[in-house]
């Protein structure tokens, strides 16, 4: 990737409503064909990023490039290139499914049965004939998603694209994405689901009060947490005090449920559990995204 | 241009599926034309209807211009019974029945409808003395009858509030369909999502401007269709269809309001709010429900800045008032500026987005 302009260049993005500094110095890149993450928990400007970034909002100071232009003010010759799923979607008023995808597919110049193709990658085909208004949820979301990749855009940027769906949907849209991100597209995503995140991203960002904490690749994210591993049984299997006994150092937690133990050093623990027969609805836990999320941006609720 | 067709069929559809909007825009005013119409069914026809028994040459022999001064007041049926004419006018049916035997012209008539026998009496009268003058060799004489119909008098009832009404249709449904369309298109975010797209505003605009023209169209088919029926009795002028330019520019004209309402506020209500208030005094003070003739001066001039009166007026005269399409011009030019300095107002007011 070295030498390869990124396609996304953000530099010291800010961007204040009133006292409230929702995007606070913001600076990342984003290489061609990379699948690129913002986490963070409500409030923490991931929208607000993403909007000035397609161009929706002007940024207080900083700047934003896509392909080596502007997105601000609106730029007639990106538009055609990069694909938005908003995080509120917004549809024509008592359109079906069909008409709507067909009607967004016309204005960058695509074909209705291409249109509907993309009905079908999203599972709606057999919802084609229903109005927006009476979708559920989840469906108005794939609709949304498919509204927004339907011209086949260079860049896509998609907020909180899995939020409302089932666990099947879910699934099914990870292949959806993993398959545009093959064929060379750069996506950009905000999620709160960590095992989308671990799973999808090339490289995530975490951010917090408009501010990055932390970005790289999720493995390296998790491993340079160091985090220790969480071995739990069943609760009654063994007690806390056996249990603290096994080997030294070790964090003990019992919730009533699961006996969990905390240690950086799991093989000699499993290995005693399994002598004392104590493995009794045994699970064990590496770090995970979550870990990192949680240690940076803490347990608090968010306003 | 693709762009430009499918934003229109979505506008298009959205409209024609909303009832609500359907209802307001078409079956609302065509209400009040059907209520009215039946209501004053027989108002306003000022013609006095008489019979002519055999040849009457002071009338017959009238010069063309002054025959047709005389039709715009009596409507004259010809017969040569002359019993049943007699007959017909004893039972009220026709207001009078005139005759000429020699030199002498006799009217017949009821003293059951005073009014309509004064009426036949003072016009035959003049027209006796006119012929005694001609025939006296005064060709030009000192003062002669004009029979001058106060137009909208003259029209029925239908015939004024066809246009009318139609006038006020075409600019409730062009302002609240922008003003709507503005802000909800806003306020639901499909212009955010627009935005991002690379559709021109251009066709945006353009799509709201056919769908409205198109709508306009339908409610003047609705209109003349109903007010043709038998039972209304709409008569159109040979060129009725002149009124189509007039009725493009005014949609423009209302358009562009909507425009402005739709850009200046933030919620449908509001744009319903301010909407109404444009169409609703603006109906009363332009002529659309009632003529201005009896109405005070200062609101007839009033009633000039009005782009409600030039779109009435201009479609009252190729309408019905048999009046030619260069009549419309001046209207239509007027209803165009104050198109081209809303739209600007508009352009200046408008945003994509309301965050
Ligand atoms: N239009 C606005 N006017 C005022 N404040 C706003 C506006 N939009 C967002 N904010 C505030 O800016 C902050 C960042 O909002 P943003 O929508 O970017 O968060 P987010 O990370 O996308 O959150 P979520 O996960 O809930 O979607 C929040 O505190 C929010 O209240
Ligand atoms: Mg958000």
């Amino acid at each position: 990737m070295h030498g390869m302009s990124p396609t996304i260049k953000v530099e010291e993005l800010r961007k204040a409503y009133g006292e409230l500094r929702a995007v606070d110095g913001v600076s990342f890149d984003v290489q061609p064909g990379e699948f690129f993450g913002i986490l963070g928990p409500n409030g923490a400007g991931k929208t607000t990023t993403l909007e000035m970034m397609e161009g929706l909002r002007k940024p207080d100071s900083g700047s934003v490039t896509l392909f080596g232009e502007s997105p601000w003010p609106r730029n007639p010759r990106l538009l055609p290139r990069i694909g938005v799923q908003l995080q509120a979607s917004a549809f024509f008023e008592r359109l079906t499914a069909r008409e709507q995808i067909r009607t967004f597919a016309s204005l960058y110049g695509v074909s209705a049965r291409k249109a509907d193709e993309w009905l079908a990658v999203v599972g709606l085909e057999d919802m084609a004939g229903k109005r927006n208004e009476d979708l559920s949820g989840g469906q108005q979301q794939r609709l949304s998603i498919a509204c927004a990749l339907a011209h086949g855009p260079d860049l896509v940027f998609l907020d909180e694209p899995t939020s409302g769906l089932d666990p099947q949907a879910r699934r099914n849209l990870w292949d959806v994405l993993r398959d545009i991100s093959a064929q060379g597209r750069t996506v950009v995503l905000t999620t709160h689901y960590l095992d989308e995140a671990e799973s999808l991203c090339d490289r995530v960002a975490i951010m917090d009060h408009g501010r990055i904490l932390e970005s790289g690749p999720p493995a390296t994210l998790v491993r340079d947490l160091d985090a220790p591993t969480r071995i739990s049984v069943e609760t009654g299997t063994i007690t806390a005090e056996a249990a603290r006994g096994l080997a030294d150092g070790l964090e003990v937690s019992d919730d009533g449920v699961s006996l969990t133990i905390a240690t950086r050093t799991p093989a000699p623990v499993l290995s005693a559990l399994a002598e004392r027969d104590a493995l009794r609805g045994l699970s064990v836990r590496g770090a995970t995204l979550e870990d990192v999320f949680l240690h940076l941006t803490g347990r608090e609720y968010r306003a | 241009m693709t762009s430009f067709v499918s934003l229109s069929s979505a506008m298009a559809r959205g409209f024609f599926r909303d009832r609500t909007a359907l209802f307001f825009t078409i079956l609302f005013p065509l209400m009040f034309l059907v209520l009215f119409g039946g209501l004053f069914k027989d108002a306003g026809a000022s013609k006095t209807d008489i019979l002519q028994i055999g040849a009457v040459p002071v009338v017959d022999q009238l010069p063309a211009e002054a025959a047709a001064g005389l039709d715009q007041v009596l409507a004259v049926t010809r017969t040569s019974d002359r019993a049943a004419a007699l007959e017909e006018v004893r039972k009220g049916d026709k207001a009078a029945a005139i005759e000429q035997v020699g030199g002498e012209l006799i009217v017949h008539y009821s003293a059951a409808d005073a009014v309509k026998a004064a009426t036949v009496r003072g016009i035959v009268e003049s027209l006796v003395q006119q012929a005694n003058l001609a025939a006296a060799g005064v060709t030009t004489p000192a003062v002669t009858l004009r029979t001058q119909p106060v137009e909208d008098q003259s029209l029925k009832a239908i015939q004024y509030m066809t246009p009318g009404l139609l006038g006020w249709a075409i600019a409730t449904g062009a302002t609240f369909g922008a003003a709507l369309t503005l802000v909800t298109w806003r306020q639901k975010k499909i212009l955010r999502r627009l935005r991002l797209s690379p559709v021109p505003l251009a066709s945006v605009i353009g799509a709201r401007v056919a769908v409205s023209i198109a709508i306009a169209g339908a409610q003047c088919a609705m209109f003349i269709g109903v007010a043709l029926l038998p039972y209304f009795g709409l008569q159109l002028s040979d060129q009725w269809w002149a009124f189509i330019p007039v009725m493009i520019a005014g949609t423009l004209a209302f358009l562009s309001i909507g425009l402005v309402a739709g850009a200046a506020s933030k919620t449908p209500e509001a744009a319903s709010a301010i909407a109404n208030l444009i169409t609703l005094p603006m109906a009363f003070l332009s002529g659309a429900f009632f003529p201005l003739d009896g109405a005070p001066k200062w609101l007839q001039q009033l009633s000039e800045f009005f782009p409600l009166k030039h779109l009435v007026s201009s479609m009252q005269d190729v309408m019905v008032r048999g009046e030619s399409f260069a009549v419309t011009l001046p209207d239509i030019g007027l209803l165009l500026g104050f198109t081209v300095v809303l739209a600007g107002i508009a352009a200046f007011l408008f945003r994509w987005d309301d965050a």
